[in-house]
């Protein structure tokens, strides 16, 4: 603005004529224009670049994460040959049997079952499908996932006539060679430095090109639960049950206990010491970073109360103070969005303040609750730092059955997986988490400003 | 079976209760030809609260103290010897007698005197279990007599049904208060275990931090210095800040001064993407795609920048808190009143030159507080951090070389270890107190900064 003071200045002396003025300004308002476009173009820079962020972000995630919900599967016609399998019947509860006899004879049975050599029983397959191949039983281990003879196993206990029978299976593919097919490991490397032998990278391209690999949707990777044994079956479940029981007390604890110190503070509270006191403290601990509510649950809930390590129990109790602040500010400014006329139309018809506030006010208001509720629990649902301080992250190979179990969940489960050591298989797998946890919670962010602006329309 | 049990007497007291309220005052209100103050559901509530307060008080205080006398009922019980030498000899012998009275049995053979423990445990929970059924039953009863016996048209139990729900609603925001006396009492306590081993001076101004892990458990040398955290942290602030202020600001003033609102509607919630996403995701895209990135991109103009860096994560970061700074600004610009606004432009200045020289000026203090805020933000953050700040607590001032954070050893002291035996594991407590202290000062500058501001134009 250094010009527009240079001519107000000039207007106030005496000498400069009108239409010396106007030179003047002509002069400078190239150079100001100039100015005003970069400017703008600035902005449009600094708009793009936030958005370019976003985008970048997300297909970078979508496009190292899509593969891994394709995964290489093994066609193999399995024949469950009574000469390897060595297994008399299975055992059936005899009349006059007690229970617990009938169940030390079918541990027996299921644990003779337990040591047959499956994968004899898979080699044998395998070698049925390519006569022609010479190599070692190894190299055909190595192509499949480890995890798939207990497939085969449990298909053979839950139905032991299968005994003699041949009987098809699509079972994965090795992480390895799923990361060979799949060219996500450079073909270009030397023998040495390659996680599968030449003779083993030859059959799967031999497979491949028969036709009898294929790859299909990794729908396990939504059933199973985590693994180290066998990567290529590790899978979502456990840590989305963790994070489903998790988000399960969050909603039972702190969309209540939120919702009813909202309604406190905005329409009872009087102005006394005590309410200041909780209206500072709220917006305090909305500033609190997580990590420090993952120390407060460790000392706390772990350390003093003895509550278990691991436990969704533990975790939802952490997000749920956690997420306490945000409810309450959220509803607040949507119960302050009620017109106080209602307020007086109630009161003045008769209403007490609680019947004010319970039958008239608040129901307004559900959608911007909903919403509120909605938001802290999307919040909740990506929050890793505290989980970790409270043991979440231990390696669980079960699905839990109730709050009380160890447990892992879908962020710490990505935190997990992106320090797995076989890089190239599981970037991919981290990936697809990613994608998961995306989806989830940009499903919820949707559902609210759907609500929110169903709320707007209303008023 | 219990909680069955449990579960049963509430909700038969509960229906019991209502039920003689409503349909008493129903009775009342025939009979006595008067009106009654409050309707019958608030009489039947009103029971209802005086029935299940004194029994849920009697259940709650027995949850709370039920392991504590058990465990000292079992000590009674075996030999002196080990009672007297405690620690976790003691504790794992209280923790067989407790698995033997489960009926799950224990490892090893039984000794004689885990097992008469271990049955007269048996006996003492269930002769406690009936006692305190008992006592809660007839509180309970006792409770819906009293509360019985106040039902006439004048009792206004309205007014005490409100009351109990307001009392209600006050507990629910005191939760608030507990939350962060709980914060800053478990910090404290365990921070002050840590200063019993570390001289304080030494962790607030070593300059070395190898908190060496030791088996040993309490003592364990190990140098806990912060300064070398603290100097990481400021690092990826700065870097932070520096990448987020720019970026956000303009978007602000682009989308708030420029924008047409239909672009403006669109654009905003794209932005504000960026803030819900978790971090850990922005942690796994530092680790995976913007290192390699900034390494490669040194590599061509001769600079090494290692790929775990304090300036990838201190980018990463800054693109986390754009959105904060640009919907906070965007909220002040607004509020720049449109008089100074007009009034420039109506003297001719154009829109650049009234938004540098009028509309900024004016929103600053708010602005300084919306970056307070981001500040705050950024040094509490730890997933992104934790992948891609490269874990190396030195104290280094070149912002290419891996650097540490408080947050990073906060949690890599505490992980997975839940016995907060040695200083190794209690560090974490020193340093998240002072986090927290740290953090807590930053916002209260910032919101009174920013309230101060408010007022002008109000």
């Amino acid at each position: 603005m250094a010009n527009l003071d240079s001519t107000t200045t000039a207007s106030a002396g005496t000498a400069v004529t009108a239409e010396e003025r106007r030179q003047r300004v002509k002069k400078s308002l190239g150079a100001r224009h100039r100015k005003e476009r970069l400017f703008h173009g600035l902005g449009i820079t600094a708009v793009v670049l936030a958005l370019g962020f976003v985008g970048i972000l997300f297909y970078d995630v979508l496009q190292r994460g899509l593969p891994a919900f394709q995964q290489a599967q093994v066609t193999v016609d399995v024949y469950f040959d009574p000469e390897i399998i060595e297994l008399g019947e299975r055992p059936v509860q005899a009349a006059g049997q007690s229970p617990a006899d009938y169940r030390a004879a079918l541990n027996a049975w299921l644990r003779d079952a337990a040591l047959a050599n499956w994968n004899l029983v898979l080699e044998t397959s395998i070698r049925n499908i390519v006569p022609e191949f010479q190599g070692s039983a190894r190299e055909i281990a190595a192509i499949i996932d480890s995890s798939q003879r207990f497939v085969i196993r449990d298909a053979f206990t839950n139905d032991p006539s299968l005994l003699g029978q041949t009987r098809e299976f699509a079972l994965l593919a090795s992480a390895n060679a799923d990361n060979w097919l799949k060219g996500t490991i450079d073909r270009s490397l030397p023998d040495a430095r390659q996680q599968l032998s030449a003779d083993a990278r030859a059959l799967a391209d031999d497979l491949l090109e028969r036709g009898e690999i294929r790859f299909a949707f990794a729908s396990h990777l939504f059933t199973n639960v985590d693994s180290r044994s066998a990567p290529a079956s590790a899978g979502l479940a456990g840590a989305f049950m963790g994070s489903l029981y998790m988000m399960l007390i969050v909603i039972v604890l702190a969309v209540p206990i939120g919702v009813a110190s909202a309604v406190y503070l905005e329409e009872f509270a009087p102005k006394n010491r005590l309410t200041d006191v909780i209206e500072i403290t709220i917006n305090n601990l909305a500033a609190v970073p997580s990590i420090v509510f993952g120390l407060l649950g460790a000392a706390v809930f772990i350390n003093y109360f003895r509550l278990p390590l691991s436990a969704p129990l533990v975790g939802g109790l952490v997000l749920t103070l956690m997420t306490l602040p945000t409810i309450i500010i959220a509803t607040r400014s949507s119960l302050r969005a009620v017109p106080p006329s209602l307020r007086q139309a109630a009161l003045g018809l008769g209403a007490s303040r609680t019947q004010m506030v319970f039958h008239h006010v608040l129901p307004i208001t559900y959608p911007g609750i909903l919403t509120a509720a909605i938001i802290g629990v999307a919040q909740a649902l990506g929050e890793t730092a505290p989980l970790l301080l409270i043991g979440m992250n231990a390696f669980v190979a079960n699905i839990p059955s109730s709050p009380m179990d160890q447990a892992s969940a879908l962020p710490v489960q990505i935190y997990l997986w992106q320090g797995n050591e076989n890089r190239n298989f599981f970037e991919a797998r981290t990936s697809a988490a990613i994608i998961v946890l995306l989806g989830l919670m940009l499903s919820l962010n949707a559902i609210a400003i759907f609500l929110r602006s169903r709320l707007e329309k209303r008023k | 079976m219990n909680t069955l049990i449990i579960t049963a007497l509430i909700l038969a007291f509960l229906g019991i209760a209502y039920q003689t309220g409503s349909s008493r005052s129903r009775a009342l209100a025939g009979t006595s030809g008067r009106r009654l103050h409050s309707r019958p559901s608030y009489h039947g509530s009103a029971i209802a609260i005086w029935t299940l307060v004194p029994l849920l008080l009697v259940l709650g205080a027995w949850a709370l103290l039920d392991s504590y006398v058990i465990r000292t009922f079992i000590t009674w019980y075996l030999p002196e010897s080990l009672v007297a030498e405690g620690g976790n000899a003691l504790r794992a012998s209280i923790a067989r007698v407790e698995a033997l009275a489960t009926g799950y049995g224990v490892v090893g053979e039984v000794q004689e005197f885990e097992r008469t423990a271990a049955q007269a445990v048996g006996r003492f929970q269930t002769t406690a279990f009936l006692i305190v059924v008992a006592a809660a039953t007839t509180l309970a009863a006792l409770g819906l007599f009293y509360a019985r016996k106040r039902i006439t048209p004048q009792f206004r139990a309205r007014n005490e049904v409100e009351g109990a729900v307001r009392l209600l609603l006050l507990a629910c925001s005191v939760v608030a208060i507990l939350t962060t006396f709980g914060i800053v009492a478990s910090l404290l306590t365990e921070a002050m275990r840590f200063f019993s081993f570390v001289n304080p001076l030494d962790f607030f101004f070593g300059t070395v931090w190898n908190p060496r892990f030791s088996t040993t458990g309490a003592g364990g040398g190990g140098e806990y210095g912060l300064i070398p955290l603290l100097w990481g942290t400021i690092q990826i602030t700065i870097i932070a800040i520096l990448t987020a202020v720019p970026i956000g600001l303009m978007a602000a003033v682009y989308l708030s001064q420029y924008a047409k609102p239909r672009v403006r509607s669109v654009v905003k919630p794209l932005i504000e993407v960026l803030a819900g996403i978790p971090t850990i995701v922005y942690g796994f895209f530092a680790l995976v795609t913007v290192g390699p990135f900034l390494a490669s991109f040194g590599d061509a103009i001769g600079v090494d920048i290692r790929a775990t860096s304090a300036l990838t994560a201190g980018i990463v970061m800054g693109v986390m808190i754009i959105p904060f700074i640009s919907s906070l600004s965007d909220d002040i610009i607004r509020q720049v009143p449109t008089a100074m606004r007009d009034g420039s432009l109506g003297l001719g200045a154009t829109k650049s030159e009234t938004i540098r020289r009028v509309i900024l000026p004016a929103a600053l203090p708010g602005i300084v507080g919306a970056i307070l805020l981001a500040v705050s933000r950024a040094i509490g953050e730890t997933m992104i951090v934790v992948l891609a700040a490269g874990n190396s607590p030195v104290l280094r001032f070149n912002p290419f070389e891996p650097t540490s954070t408080i947050t990073v050893s906060i949690v890599n002291q505490l992980t997975g270890d839940s016995d907060f035996a040695g200083p190794q594991s209690l560090v974490a407590f020193a340093l998240g107190l002072t986090l927290f202290v740290l953090t807590l000062v930053l916002n209260v500058g910032a919101l009174y900064i920013v309230r101060r501001f408010r007022e002008q134009y109000d």
